[in-house]
């Protein structure tokens, strides 16, 4: 790997980082489209840096931008409490008119100068090795891996920092706000935080791979645990996977190095969502089956007499199960010793009968065929016997 | 179908000028403007009605992914067909935001996610790979991603005949569908689970409004573009929705709102200098929701504010008259004598000038009687005074008798709802408690003021 690669990489890797830390907060706060409605929001308060200043300083364009982020949140929450409009809602008004404001401006304003939304919003990833910090002659390296590990040395400071008063108002608003640990302040740490975060990134990554890494790496990460410090640990390190592998994705197929860092992450939590240990689809399947089955052995069991057999045939006119599945569950109870074959049909061995009395079930008194069919299953009872 | 929009994207030469800097002097009737100008207004409508769905529902950022969504499907397109004529590339669009709708689907169903972060992963990942794909087409160095701000901020500018057909065919559609299910779909709106135990095609009808929806953000996409999309969706909707609890009213409103907000940004862009059409139109729509939010009869902001305040008010005369009766009573005297200034003052901690401002409304009302050094009620001020009491300690009573309070907890409570009770909420509380005579304190309940003399209702000058 080139020197310019590990430092794409690396760039792309504290972004990510950062972005998980505080992404992590806001999927579990049910508020995840914020980074998106902040990451848009932020235009006009760049714009009126820029024209202020007068240059593209990144400080007052940093000031600027996060303004405008804590600026959004209050917007979205003053609509929200005037109970006019719902959550969505609010967010969905709040952040297109900000936007809006900051493209009017542009266009009004600065448009002739050097300040077009490339490279405001849809800053390269790619260019980051070649803008080189220098102070006098030293090299100091790139400028944007100066940013992005400020802003990551930033978040991982807070976080450890305010763990606690997060983790708290996050899970439970009303009891941080009765332990005194004053929820609102705390909300507006976090979305100053995610400001900074959002603006300190999409300068050197651009803005959709910020949106991405807030949301994406933290929402897989939530799937595979339910505790916040693995969490925040897991999130970082997928996050910091999609960069890595995103980009060998991206130089592969000689396309946008940002884009194959979100797609990535795209991937990899379609990984998660179908092969996570407990909430994934596969798992979910896999238990859904399991139950199925041993419903199945229970209600067989259930179905064969206390002595002698019953045949087959009646069984399967009985049950009307798919081809071969009446086998199967059977060769699965006689695997355990519960049931054998007999002549021509399937028998309770005596170990099976003592498993239904365990479990609080009667067995059949009288074969099933001699019964009408609504008296046999009232002897089985409503409840499923445990094996 | 031809849609141009969809064809520039991919092309790399075509720097579009997003700001669409179609500089009139003053407003020329072009055929430009003519394009523009019914392009923004339809999708105005349009968005507008099908918004109002999307906003009851609590689905108003679907809008936002959708129209990102959509951005991969154009790549593909091209790639498959390997040109860039526009239907192709338009139908990409299109089945990828449907694609997009279908994961956020699938990942609130299948997973502990909520349907705020599945919409952000469509919105980002799905863009993501459109910029990937975008940039692999393009074959350009890096970095270039120049159909890319077209596609983020449209190009109301070049709206060719065409789009505009395409609008009114969509606008049609919903007319039609709006026409024929308006029932259905109202009910799917509000109580789904109901419309589907009647039996209603609840999941066709939820599969043909996301078509609808997929196919109105595709197309404004050529004109407002992928951000200001969403806003075209929920601000004329957000706003409608203030002005009235009907499905109907609100529809019919928000078509307006956005219609005139379309209008208004076109003719304005076309007017003004270097004055971009879609942002105008959202800053436009955004104004009428924020006068919507504030003036709407009813629900508005500044009258709920005034009837608070009135309601402030009446409680602070209601108090003053209490007040002023109580000291006469404690002082074993006829309740009209003179209570001086100095004792009225520093009774409920307000500021001397909100009590000589209760005191000179009540003396408007005929109620009070002010002098240089105290104050009285008058004939009517007492009776209107009894009245207060008298709903007191009913309330007292009846929280000893029959929720079997302490009696020295129920001062408080009774104190609230002495000012919202209704004469036949008092009458009924009466009838409950048998007529008391007395309160828990063994203070003397007051007869209703008809016995005593007849007076003005109190609340003359409250609402």
């Amino acid at each position: 790997m080139s020197a310019s690669a590990l430092v794409i990489v690396a760039v792309g890797s504290l972004v990510a980082a950062s972005c998980a830390l505080v992404g992590s907060f806001l999927v579990l706060r049910k508020m995840a489209l914020l980074g998106d409605a902040i990451s848009h929001a932020v235009l006009p308060g760049i714009v009126i840096a820029f024209l202020i200043s007068g240059g593209r300083s990144t400080v007052s364009m940093m000031i600027g931008a996060t303004a405008l982020g804590v600026l959004t949140v209050f917007l979205v929450e003053l609509s929200y409490r005037t109970r006019r409009l719902k959550e969505d809602a609010s967010i969905g008004v709040v952040f297109p008119a900000l936007f809006a404001l900051g493209v009017l401006l542009i266009s009004r304003y600065a448009s002739a100068v050097d300040l077009d939304l490339d490279c405001v919003l849809y800053g390269e990833i790619a260019y980051a090795p070649l803008d080189v910090l220098t102070w006098g002659d030293l090299s100091l390296g790139p400028r944007a891996l100066w940013l992005t590990g400020f802003v990551f040395l930033l978040n991982l400071s807070l976080v450890t920092l305010f763990y606690k008063e997060l983790k708290i108002t996050t899970f439970d608003t009303q009891l941080a706000a009765t332990l005194g640990f004053a929820p609102t302040l705390v909300h507006y740490l976090l979305m100053s935080l995610v400001s900074v975060t959002v603006v300190g990134s999409f300068e050197s990554v651009g803005a959709i791979l910020v949106v991405a890494m807030l949301v994406v790496p933290p929402s897989a990460a939530y799937l595979l645990t339910q505790r916040l410090s693995t969490l925040l640990f897991l999130a970082v390190g997928l996050g910091v996977a999609s960069a890595l592998f995103g980009y060998l994705l991206a130089r592969t197929l000689d396309a946008s190095i940002a884009g194959g860092m979100a797609v990535m992450s795209g991937l990899i939590f379609l990984a998660c969502f179908c092969f996570a240990p407990r909430h994934g689809l596969l798992a979910r399947w896999l238990r859904h089956r399991r139950l199925g089955r041993r419903l199945a052995e229970q209600l067989l069991m259930l179905h064969l007499p206390k002595a002698g057999e019953l045949g087959w045939e009646l069984l399967d006119q009985r049950f009307r199960w798919a081809p071969g599945r009446l086998r199967a569950i059977a060769r699965r109870l006689q695997e355990r010793g519960w049931v054998e074959p007999g002549e021509a049909g399937l028998r309770l061995t005596a170990e099976g009968v003592r498993r239904l009395e365990a479990a609080g079930q009667q067995p059949l008194r009288h074969p099933l065929g001699e019964a009408p069919l609504g008296d046999s299953t009232a002897g089985a009872g409503p409840a499923p016997a445990s094996p | 179908m031809d849609l141009s929009f969809f064809a520039s994207l991919l092309d790399g030469s075509l720097f579009g000028s997003f700001l669409g800097a179609s500089s009139f002097g003053g407003i020329e009737w072009s055929f430009t403007l003519r394009n523009v100008l019914l392009g923004t207004t339809l999708l105005g409508v349009v968005g507008g009605v099908l918004g109002c769905f999307t906003l009851l529902r609590r689905e108003s950022l679907l809008g936002d992914a959708l129209a990102h969504a959509a951005l991969p499907g154009v790549c593909i397109a091209y790639l498959i067909t390997g040109a860039k004529s526009s239907g192709p590339l338009f139908l990409g669009a299109l089945v990828a935001g449907v694609v997009g709708a279908l994961t956020i689907l699938v990942v609130v169903r299948w997973s502990k996610l909520v349907t705020d972060a599945a919409i952000g992963i469509v919105l980002s990942v799905f863009f993501g790979l459109g910029i990937m794909l975008l940039t692999y087409i393009q074959k350009l160095p890096l970095g270039n991603q120049s159909g890319l701000d077209k596609y983020l901020f449209g190009q109301a500018a070049t709206l060719m005949p065409q789009d505009v057909q395409l609008m009114a065919l969509l606008g049609a559609a919903v007319l039609v569908l709006l026409a024929l299910f308006f029932k259905e779909l109202k009910l799917l709106t509000f109580d789904r689970e109901y419309a589907a135990s009647l039996g209603m095609p609840v999941l066709r009808l939820e599969v043909l409004m996301t078509l609808l929806l997929v196919a109105v953000v595709v197309v404004g996409l050529s004109t407002v573009g992928a951000v200001l999309m969403v806003a075209t969706l929920v601000t004329p909707a957000a706003a409608a929705r203030q002005w009235t609890d009907r499905l109907g009213w609100m529809l019919v409103l928000a078509a307006l709102i956005g219609g005139g907000s379309g209008m208004v940004g076109a003719l304005a862009s076309a007017s003004v200098d270097r004055l971009p059409t879609g942002p105008v139109v959202v800053l436009v729509a955004s104004a009428l929701l924020t006068l919507s939010i504030t003036l709407a009869p009813r629900r508005g902001l500044l009258w709920s504010r005034l009837r608070y305040l009135r309601m402030v008010r009446r409680i602070r005369r209601e108090n003053l008259l209490k007040d002023l009766w109580n000291f006469g009573e404690r002082r074993g005297d006829e309740p009209g004598q003179r209570v001086p200034w100095t004792y009225v003052m520093g009774l409920r901690g307000l500021t001397g000038g909100r009590v000589e401002a209760t005191a000179r409304a009540l003396e408007q009302e005929g109620l009070v009687r002010r002098g240089e050094r105290d104050l009285r009620l008058t004939t009517s001020g007492i009776a209107a005074a009894q009245a207060m009491v008298r709903k007191h300690r009913l309330w007292e009573v009846y929280l000893t008798r029959k929720l079997e309070l302490a009696e020295d907890h129920v001062h408080r409570d009774a104190d609230v709802m002495e000012h919202a009770l209704t004469p036949a909420a008092v009458a009924q509380l009466e009838e409950v408690l048998g007529y008391p005579t007395l309160d828990p304190h063994g203070r003397p309940i007051p007869p209703a003021r008809g016995e005593l003399v007849s007076t003005a209702p109190i609340s003359g000058g409250a609402a």
